[in-house]
């Protein structure tokens, strides 16, 4: 999957979850999770649940910590799938 | 950890303590009770002249027995002697059957469906004395040790 794809799968991912609808429009790889698209903690929870189930990969709490925007969450999804 | 023991770690105190004995709790699930007193606080005003328990409570109910105190017991490790567990009720969804009355005593049961990076998610039902449902729905809530 190149990184288009994954894009387009994480948004699906994290529309339930978003509050702010035009930083959702405008997400780029520099979209923060909390800050730009104010998912509150709990929801960013559900988010890397989802992303585990998508992707069939399993998310560590190091990899959690760090996943709070659209660049980091790539980066790792990308290095668990070619793991 | 002792079911007493977490009963004493919860940050509540009447009259917005819900708990009142906690009959078991595992890595998977809790369950306890409380008996509504004739004279708590929201009778007065729920309703007028037609007293009768309130949804909200019946829900903070179930997140306190199935939610906190399950949660309590799951970071019973990561629990310091100088502070009290975090904690915060992050979503719910609750269907209700029947009514609770003053006086009655409630069972709630819960059953973990995940606990990861500090969120705690369960499946939590309410029963009355005749073991009929009261309510059901899932509760959420982020807890750490402090």
């Amino acid at each position: 999957m190149n990184r288009e794809a994954l894009i387009t799968t994480l948004k699906k991912i994290v529309k339930p979850y978003i509050q702010d609808e035009e930083a959702f429009a405008n997400l780029t790889e520099d979209t923060d999770f909390i800050n730009d698209l104010k998912i509150n903690s709990a929801n960013l929870v559900d988010v890397v649940l989802d992303v585990e189930d998508e992707f069939d990969i399993e998310i560590d709490n190091d990899s959690m910590e760090q996943m709070l925007s659209v660049k980091v969450a790539l980066d790792i999804i990308e290095s668990k799938l070619s793991q | 950890m002792n079911k007493q023991r977490i009963i004493e770690l919860l940050p509540y105190q009447p009259p917005f303590l819900f708990v009142e004995e906690l009959s078991s709790v595992s890595e998977n699930g809790a369950e306890g009770f409380y008996t509504f007193q004739e004279d708590e606080f929201f009778y007065e005003g729920h309703f007028k002249g037609n007293p009768m328990t309130p949804g909200v409570i019946l829900t903070e109910v179930m997140a306190q027995i199935g939610v906190v105190c399950l949660g309590i017991y799951l970071i019973k490790d990561q629990i310091s002697k100088e502070e009290t567990p975090k904690i915060a009720l992050t979503s719910h969804e609750v269907d209700f059957f029947l009514p609770v009355l003053p006086g009655e005593k409630v069972r709630v049961v819960s059953e973990k469906m995940y606990f990861r990076f500090n969120k705690l998610k369960c499946k939590v039902q309410m029963y009355n004395e005749q073991d009929e449902l009261v309510c059901r729905g899932t509760i959420s809530g982020m807890l750490t040790g402090g």
